[in-house]
């Protein structure tokens, strides 16, 4: 169990692609800390750079206070479980998981106890004798968990580790990861580009783009307070709708032909400002079947059900909104038409240069 | 035991690979002439062989028959005979042994610590190097004739096995090199990376990791250096280092084996001794081919 901490990494490659940028972070003892991001946005470095297996051209990584920058992977404690498991296949389960441990200095006994413990954990028990080629993916991904909790590590370093599952074993295996590591209590790093993954199992999420850090904090932080449109339209599936919107008056914006009146807290605020991007989540537009005071005529144009809920695609003065209604709201008929009405309590306001939340 | 699994990693460059060809997709036409070249391919090949073959099995009497017989009329052992009985035919074929198995053990050893170095470690001009490798291919073998004459007299190595062994592990290495680096090249990153996470050492990293996966390269590498132009078939060195009779290797062997009078070119002897030496090829191949063949089938790493 340890701390990490991350001091303004930036990490280059070949000299000016950026892989990291002022990248910090913060993870405490026992902490499930998740890094989301878009592909190619530096994730996955920054855990490699934490392992040990990439080194950063400026700043500092700290494992329990002690400055690691010139540690090798093997003299920093750490367990990284690869996207591939990167099991060793010429060797079967035990040894995959004894291996490690053996070059710790372990004794046979010890080993031995620690992989009896770990295989039972996870369930793996009758599998020890068989090699990689002859497990499944889930079982396979299982071996590569167990090799890293065997190692009792001071950090778990778990690099998009489910997903090369199918969606249901992935689902299990996500319930699964939670309970097994709030049970270790271990302090897990923790990469994937899946905004449900990160939301259900962190304790906080760290959401980065071209390397540079978005945001942090807890889940629901980063979905009820997005610093930006980033932040706002990378959390939630479906994403965030998003509209242009002109400001004619202090509170007032003309968005298209409609005109709306937001709450008098942004007066200040949008100040000196002439655009600014409203965002909405689905589940925040509410449709009605028949007109309503303040609600918008839309082109219906698209009914996806997905069980408990039905997403509604609007056409709406030419631009695609995506509503979420209960699942038998539209019932089985034909309709081309519908009404819709904003929350205005739930809107989101971004400034149209910066991007940033007002 | 290690051989299964390997090539497991060809998956993850799925999508160089082509798809089978199968025979069945092949319309009429088409597939008759896929046949009719494999054939005559294959007739192409092995008729020399054939020939060589059928001419040891024939007596001296049958061999300047005119017109010729192909299929000898009576099987006759006696040239096989003759060149087994011979000592110094028996003593060449033991100095190709030794020096052919020196050479591969040599050269397969060098050329994985070169391919590791040259697929994996941060090295200065690698790219340079990679190309001067396959530069010292492009010089034809008799430029270095006297220069390495002089040399191996030089250290008093004529007619002793190093001073073959030297020569052909020098112009077998740029090839296998070359093989070995490809090969390291197709094994994840991640493998030695978990590996180093785990606490392995470079040189634990490839003797206990990287070569045991590499069981299929190094078995095709080593049939090319075995079978290949400067091992078991390497002539012109041959003839020139090994001055002794007793240290002279098969195929010199073979050109040199003569007649009761020097008007006289025993070539039934000559052929079947050609015979002689080319079944441990063969059966080299066999044994290592099917090794590979297993590797190259088995399962997966990813799910």
């Amino acid at each position: 169990m340890a701390e990490v901490r991350l001091e303004n990494i930036t990490k280059l490659f070949g000299g000016h692609i950026i892989g990291l940028k002022d990248f910090s972070l913060q993870v405490k003892n026992g902490e499930f800390v998740t890094i989301l991001g878009p592909s190619g946005s530096g994730k996955s470095t920054a855990l490699r750079i934490i392992a040990g297996l990439e080194h950063p051209d400026k700043g500092n990584i700290f494992i329990d206070e002690v400055n690691v920058n010139k540690h090798l992977p093997q003299e920093r404690d750490v367990a990284f479980v690869f996207q591939s498991y990167a099991l060793y296949p010429h060797m079967d389960v035990y040894e995959n998981i004894a291996v490690g441990l053996r070059i710790k200095g372990c004794c046979k006994a010890e080993i031995q106890k620690r992989v009896q413990e770990v295989t039972g954990l996870l369930e793996i028990g009758k599998l020890l004798k068989r090699k990689p080629k002859a497990l499944s993916g889930g079982q396979r991904q299982r071996v590569a968990l167990a090799r890293a909790i065997a190692k009792r590590p001071k950090v778990f370093l778990l690099d998009e580790p489910l997903s090369n599952l199918d969606a249901s074993l992935r689902e299990r295996m996500r319930t699964e990861l939670k309970m097994l590591f709030n049970k270790l209590k271990a302090t897990v790093i923790y990469v994937t580009h899946d905004q449900t993954e990160a939301m259900s199992l962190s304790d906080k999420i760290a959401l980065i783009n071209n390397g540079m850090l978005k945001q942090v904090g807890l889940p629901d932080e980063l979905y009820y307070q997005p610093k930006d449109l980033f932040v706002a339209s990378f959390l939630g599936s479906p994403p965030i709708n998003t509209l242009e919107a002109d400001i004619i008056g202090e509170n007032a914006l003309m968005c298209g032909k409609i005109c709306l009146n937001i709450s008098s807290d942004y007066r200040l605020k949008l100040k000196n400002k002439n655009k600014v991007i409203l965002g909405l989540r689905p589940e925040d537009i509410k449709v009605y079947l028949e007109p309503k005071e303040n609600t918008y005529l839309a082109q219906l144009i698209l009914i996806e059900r997905i069980g408990k809920y039905t997403i509604l695609s609007l056409n709406w003065q030419g631009q695609i909104l995506k509503a979420i209604t209960e699942r038998d709201f539209i019932g089985q008929h034909k309709r081309d038409s519908i009404w819709f009405q904003f929350d205005m309590n739930k809107l989101y306001l971004f400034d149209k240069e910066t991007l940033n939340t007002i | 035991m290690s051989i299964k699994n390997a090539p497991a990693y060809r998956q993850s460059n799925k999508k160089y690979r082509l798809a089978p060809l199968d025979s069945k997709h092949l319309t009429g036409l088409a597939r008759i002439f896929f046949c009719l070249a494999i054939i005559s391919m294959v007739v192409f090949n092995l008729a020399p062989f054939l020939w060589q073959f059928f001419s040891s099995l024939k007596n001296s009497k049958e061999l300047y028959l005119v017109p010729v017989t192909y299929i000898p009329a009576k099987v006759s052992l006696t040239a096989y005979e003759k060149v087994i009985s011979n000592p110094l035919f028996l003593r060449y074929f033991l100095n190709s042994v030794i020096v052919s198995i020196f050479t591969t053990f040599v050269t397969l050893s060098l050329a994985s610590f070169a391919g590791y170095a040259l697929s994996r470690l941060k090295l200065k001009f690698k790219t340079a190097l990679q190309f001067l490798l396959l530069l010292a291919c492009l010089f034809p073998q008799i430029i270095f004739l006297v220069p390495l004459y002089e040399l191996m007299a030089r250290f008093s190595l004529i007619s002793k096995p190093l001073a073959l062994v030297l020569p052909y592990v020098t112009f077998s290495l740029p090839l296998a090199i070359w093989m070995m680096t490809r090969f390291f090249l197709t094994i994840p990153k991640e493998i030695e990376e978990q590996a180093m996470v785990d606490g392995f050492k470079r040189l634990a990293i490839l003797r206990k990791i990287i070569l045991p996966l590499s069981w299929p390269a190094l078995a095709t590498t080593a049939i090319l250096i075995f079978i290949g132009p400067f091992a078991w078939n390497e002539f012109l060195f041959s003839l020139s280092f090994m001055i002794k009779d007793t240290s002279k290797t098969v195929p010199v062997g073979i050109a040199l084996l003569s007649g009761t009078s020097m008007y006289e070119i025993p070539w039934s002897q000559i052929c079947a001794a050609c015979v002689l030496t080319t079944l441990p090829l063969v059966l080299f191949v066999i044994i290592f081919e099917r090794k590979i063949i297993e590797g190259l089938t088995r399962g997966a790493v990813k799910g």
